[in-house]
């Protein structure tokens, strides 16, 4: 959010009615130098992503930790059970048995990894967030649905309303719409 | 203001998706089931008898739990009787939901994005099934987390080197990662069920599960991230848990448990069996609710060669299984698959071979695919099959072992019956609660199987 008066908009909302529409648009108003923009869309759009420079995020790494977190838990956590919590000598077998503690540090290492991806996902996409100054347009309900839009915020440092306004109608939107706080 | 709703049905065509649609009429269509429809009779009828049951599976564990285990047939030597036979089944079940998300994901098979979602939901129904058992097994179920490490006062810790302990996280692992999977499917859907709900309570409920998503580009990013991540990390986990399962029967000495091919061969089964309770799902489901545009033929051919192909591996396994045992010169193997070809459980062993392996052939013939009505009776003498491979596997074993002083045959009670049919009931209720409040098929995910949402090229240079 920014730090403007309250009367001053979040940002301008275009509407296209397809998906190769707003591709076009995120690449124009890419190249008309705005960057504090976000497009939104009823499904994943790779050439969107391409379009705004989204494909690389830490989710990944999110998993990657977590999944060695998960590794490590269930390994040593075994290692001391077994070892020095609760021994239980069978016939003189050894106490450290690493091939019987494999599965248990394998699924350890899944629900680590599984739990650190749905949280890394609502961490970087931060949610949950209830409130949000897009849901103020009434036809962004159509988001979810068959539309698709690109909205320009007004954080940018090209973001002038005329002039913004000027350049999105440029782009054959079906509307143009200001986006309140 | 939302544009108004437009529910179109359309035929069932030869392609993943029948042609005509849009992304408005999609959404409108998946989204109707849940929001504006009217509730079919057939809804009421399944709901209510699934109801009906799992009061049954409530009084069956109340008599359980008042009077213990031995209200159950389970006798020395077979002490695991009905108990793990359903367990073992039910989690099978499950296994198809996680393939056809995960697996298919993965190789980028993309009809499975219409079948995706109440296949994942089975997944967790079955799951849940499958839990009751080892649960209510336990004899005082109440202090299961006795299963769990954590410091206490008795100063004991779980056996980490038995397989029953491995199932327990395996178990538990694959419920976790089941439902984290199907949520993280589900938010887009919810915040479209959130933006088409008229009333106050319905936008309140999916506005507060959706956890406010909006379709930012930022968010699709990360979230095809994840997706693919999630499948990437349920796929070895879906193969690894039947695997373990089967490790509680090879890792014991019992003639005709110990042996080293159970895993492919339990995970070969799991699918087979999940296939079928798929098409014994979708097949009703999308006649009621008018959906052959969206689940159409295809899907139901695509999922009889899965199935197939699966049916064969099994059909292989119960062949190699039978050479094994001959070919060992182990007289205790030898004599337990005797037993099962001709003592007291013959008519099991025939019958699950009929079932399984004779039945399924009927498979080969496009006219059979490509028939709901066939298909459906095709997949419940599969279901029925895989059952009695699982029961003949537990009972037969245990109850013919080295020892013939100790041999005892396995009698289910009507309670053990009234347990099995309760979880049957327990499945119906929650699998069409799930029909009835959340989107059976996946709205944004069958949105991009079409032809409009390819990007186009040339004006995109333009």
């Amino acid at each position: 959010m920014t730090q403007a008066p309250s009367n001053a908009p979040y940002g301008l909302m275009a509407e296209f009615d397809n998906p190769t529409a707003l591709v076009a648009a995120a690449r124009a108003a890419r190249a008309q130098g705005y960057h504090k923009l976000d497009a939104y869309s009823p499904f994943a759009i790779e050439e969107l992503s391409d379009a705004l420079d989204l494909h690389k995020n830490r989710l990944p790494l999110i998993v990657l930790v977590g999944g060695i977190v998960g590794g490590l838990t269930g390994f040593l956590l075994q290692c001391y059970i077994t070892i020095w919590d609760f021994p239980i000598n069978v016939g003189g077998r050894p106490l450290y048995s690493w091939p019987a503690y494999i599965i248990i540090t394998f699924e350890l290492t899944i629900l680590f990894g599984a739990l650190s991806a749905v949280l890394g996902l609502l961490a970087l996409c931060g949610l949950p967030m209830p409130y949000h100054p897009v849901f103020n347009v009434p036809r962004f309900a159509t988001a979810s649905r068959n539309r698709f839009f690109l909205c320009i915020e007004a954080a940018d440092p090209l973001f002038d309303a005329e002039k913004t306004t000027r350049f999105l109608e440029t782009l054959q939107p079906k509307e143009v719409s200001e986006v309140a706080h | 203001m939302a544009d108004q709703p437009e529910v179109v049905e359309r035929p069932a065509g030869q392609e993943i998706i029948a042609p005509g649609y849009t992304f408005g009429t999609v959404t409108d269509q998946i989204a109707a089931v849940v929001l504006t429809r009217r509730t079919p009779l057939f809804w009421f009828a399944c709901f209510a008898a699934g109801t009906g049951l799992l009061m049954l599976f409530l009084l069956s564990v109340t008599v359980l739990l008042a009077k213990g285990v031995g209200v159950w047939g389970i006798r020395s030597p077979v002490m695991w009787g009905f108990a793990i036979t359903n367990f073992v089944w039910w989690i099978g079940i499950g296994h198809a939901g996680t393939l056809i998300s995960a697996i298919l994901l993965l190789l980028n098979q993309r009809w499975r994005n219409s079948i995706n979602r109440f296949a994942e939901a089975m997944t967790l129904f079955a799951v849940a099934c499958a839990g009751m058992f080892p649960l209510l097994h336990l004899g005082r179920p109440w202090l299961f987390y006795w299963l769990f490490p954590y410091p206490n006062t008795m100063n004991v810790q779980p056996q980490f080197r038995s397989p029953l302990v491995w199932d327990v996280f395996a178990v538990s692992t694959y419920a976790t990662v089941s439902l984290l999977f199907w949520y993280v499917g589900l938010m887009p859907d919810l915040a479209t069920l959130r933006d088409r709900a008229r009333n106050r309570f319905g936008q309140i409920a999916y506005g507060v599960m959706a956890m406010g998503w909006r379709g930012s580009a930022r968010h699709w990013s990360v979230y095809e991230t994840a997706s693919l991540l999630l499948a990437g990390l349920a796929t070895p986990l879906v193969l690894s848990v039947h695997t373990v399962v089967s490790f509680d029967f090879t890792i014991a000495i019992v003639p005709g448990w110990h042996s080293t091919f159970f895993p492919p061969y339990f995970v070969a089964g799991a699918i087979y069996s999940g296939f079928a309770m798929v098409l014994a799902l979708a097949i009703p489901l999308r006649a009621v609710y008018g959906l052959q545009g969206l689940i159409t033929d295809k899907h139901l051919e695509n999922s009889a060669k899965l199935m197939l192909a699966t049916g064969l591996i099994v059909g292989y396994a119960y062949l190699l299984e039978t050479f094994m045992a001959w070919y060992s010169g182990d007289p205790f193997e030898q004599a337990a698959f005797w037993n099962r070809m001709t003592g007291p459980y013959a008519v099991c062993y025939w019958s699950l071979l009929t079932c399984n392996i004779l039945a399924p052939q009927a498979l080969w013939f496009k006219r059979i695919r490509t028939s709901p009505v066939l298909l459906f009776i095709s997949s419940i003498v599969v279901l029925i099959g895989m059952w009695l491979e699982r029961y003949m596997i537990i009972v037969s074993s245990l109850a013919q072992d080295y020892l013939p002083s100790s041999w005892n045959l396995f009698h289910a009670t009507r309670w053990d019956w009234f347990t099995y049919v309760g979880t049957i009931g327990l499945f119906m209720f929650l699998f069409f609660l799930f029909i009835r409040l959340l989107p059976m098929i996946s709205i944004f995910e069958v949105r991009t199987l079409l032809p409009s949402a390819k990007v186009e090229r040339e004006e995109v240079r333009g």
